[in-house]
């Protein structure tokens, strides 16, 4: 659609006031506009679709907002950000009209004292905006909740968290190599987005463990490094896939650290399917693993085992969970066979780094 | 370069296409010059004559300076003055040189 707009937006593009206030930028005719996009420095990498006042009208009518409304200040240049510049990054990023109310919602979510958007991209450890996606919206603008989840072939999970990162680089400046200086950087600086399968789990979901209904449409960020899979193949009981996943648990981004990181968990289904037939809920899932999560403070002190990475002395002779209360991010998403699991190390935590944020996806 | 006849077939000039700035704007949308050569010591510069007379005297005059620099040389032509120069040979040009100089006049 946003390659081929139809001939009504190209007329409307013509003749009608589209109210779009952008600066017009020519690309000359012998110039390729893939590469002048290139040139001007509008894409991360890959190639962009050229935003034409048509396509960027034709995006516009995925929501109802009108396209000079400030949807936030984006850092790091903390810019003023209309939904028309959005739009415009959308239709850069290959975004469908319909996502555009998923792509407000998860930059509105972000660039938020929260989560932290500036000090996520800033940051050199290479972690970025992780956007699980929860509500019936996901089925009907066709995100992936199954097979490769985490991966490629969707339309709407990549482009969605595409066009969010486009506008960091884009509208708030945010290039790789200026403000962010990432020692590696990750795929979820690129995109990172994804659907919960929500009929397929027999729990909560992760939007209603977060105090929404299961009716609403809602966006999660979660601040996060790229994905680890944890292998069980063999547990066939829910106690041993507990340990067996909590053992992988503790090594999230550093088995050193404590308290001060988040994580996000993706169970399978087919590792689902265990503690389904033993009969838990989450409330009894996140119980009995909160058991196994506990860190004896003297093992990661600075200097035990001979590591100088640790807590400090003062923390001696205590017994601390991995994660902090509501630390851990539990989500059911994957292909239907595998007996595999997934886990998103997170990075700061609290006011000094980045909180777990939701928001209602709004038309 | 035998292409006059896939260049005359455009009539008119073609039409740039038009974007909107995806930028808070607060840059010119301008692209940024190349970065200027600090010297011409083993670069390779195209001259580029674009088929107007006596441009290659111009050109020649420039070759022997830059080859005096340390620069080698490399020679292009337009096949015609009157229209923009091939996709091929700028992409030869481009591929093949540090820095390309134009010889305009007559």
């Amino acid at each position: 659609m946003t390659v081929d707009p139809g001939r009504i937006d190209e007329l409307r593009a013509r003749f009608s006031d589209s109210g779009l206030s952008s600066r017009r930028v020519e690309v000359g005719a012998l110039e390729d506009e893939a590469e002048a996009m290139f040139d001007r420095g509008w894409t991360d990498g890959l190639p962009v679709v050229a935003p034409t006042k048509a396509r960027v009208a034709r995006m516009l009518d995925g929501t109802t907002r009108s396209p000079g409304d400030i949807v936030t200040l984006v850092p790091p240049s903390l810019v003023e950000c209309t939904i028309e510049k959005v739009a415009v990054n959308a239709v850069m990023a290959g975004c469908r009209p319909e996502y555009l109310p998923v792509v407000l919602a998860a930059l509105e979510t972000i660039c938020t004292d929260e989560f932290n958007m500036h000090g996520v991209l800033a940051t050199t450890m290479g972690v970025g905006p992780v956007f699980v996606v929860n509500g019936p919206i996901t089925q009907q603008i066709g995100m992936n909740a199954g097979i490769n989840v985490l991966g490629h072939g969707n339309r709407a999970n990549l482009t969605i968290g595409r066009a969010v990162q486009l506008v960091i680089r884009n509208v708030g400046g945010g290039q790789p190599g200026g403000i962010d200086r990432a020692t590696h950087g990750s795929p979820a600086k690129l995109s990172f987005c994804f659907a919960e399968d929500e009929g397929g789990s027999p729990w909560t979901t992760l939007a209603e463990d977060r105090g929404f209904d299961r009716s609403t449409n809602v966006v999660t960020a979660f601040c996060g490094e790229a994905p680890r899979i944890l292998v069980d193949q063999k547990s066939r009981s829910a106690d041993s896939l507990l340990r067996s996943l909590a053992s992988g648990l503790l090594s999230a981004v550093s088995p050193r650290t404590v308290l001060a990181m988040d994580g996000l968990l993706v169970i399978s289904p087919e590792h689902m399917a265990r503690f389904r037939d033993a009969g838990w809920d989450r409330a009894r899932f996140m119980d009995e693993l909160g058991a196994y999560l506990m860190v004896e403070s003297d093992e990661i002190l600075v200097g035990a085992g001979g590591i100088e990475e640790g807590l400090p002395e003062s923390m001696g002779g205590l017994t601390l969970p991995k994660f902090r209360p509501g630390g851990l991010l539990v989500v059911h998403a994957g292909g239907p066979a595998g007996l595999f699991s997934a886990i998103v190390g997170g990075w700061l935590n609290g006011p000094m780094g980045s909180d777990p944020t939701s928001r209602e996806i709004t038309p | 370069m035998n292409d006059t006849k896939s260049t005359t077939r455009e009539a008119e000039p073609p039409m740039g296409m038009m974007l909107l700035d995806p930028t808070s704007e607060i840059a010119p949308s301008g692209r940024s010059r190349a970065v200027r050569m600090a010297s011409l010591e083993g670069l390779t510069v195209g001259l580029l004559d674009i088929s107007k007379p006596r441009g290659n005297v111009f050109l020649d005059r420039l070759e022997d300076h830059l080859g005096r620099r340390g620069a080698t040389v490399l020679r292009y032509a337009k096949p015609t003055f009157t229209k923009p120069a091939p996709a091929d040979l700028r992409h030869e040009i481009a591929s093949q040189c540090d820095a390309v100089i134009e010889a305009l006049a007559d």
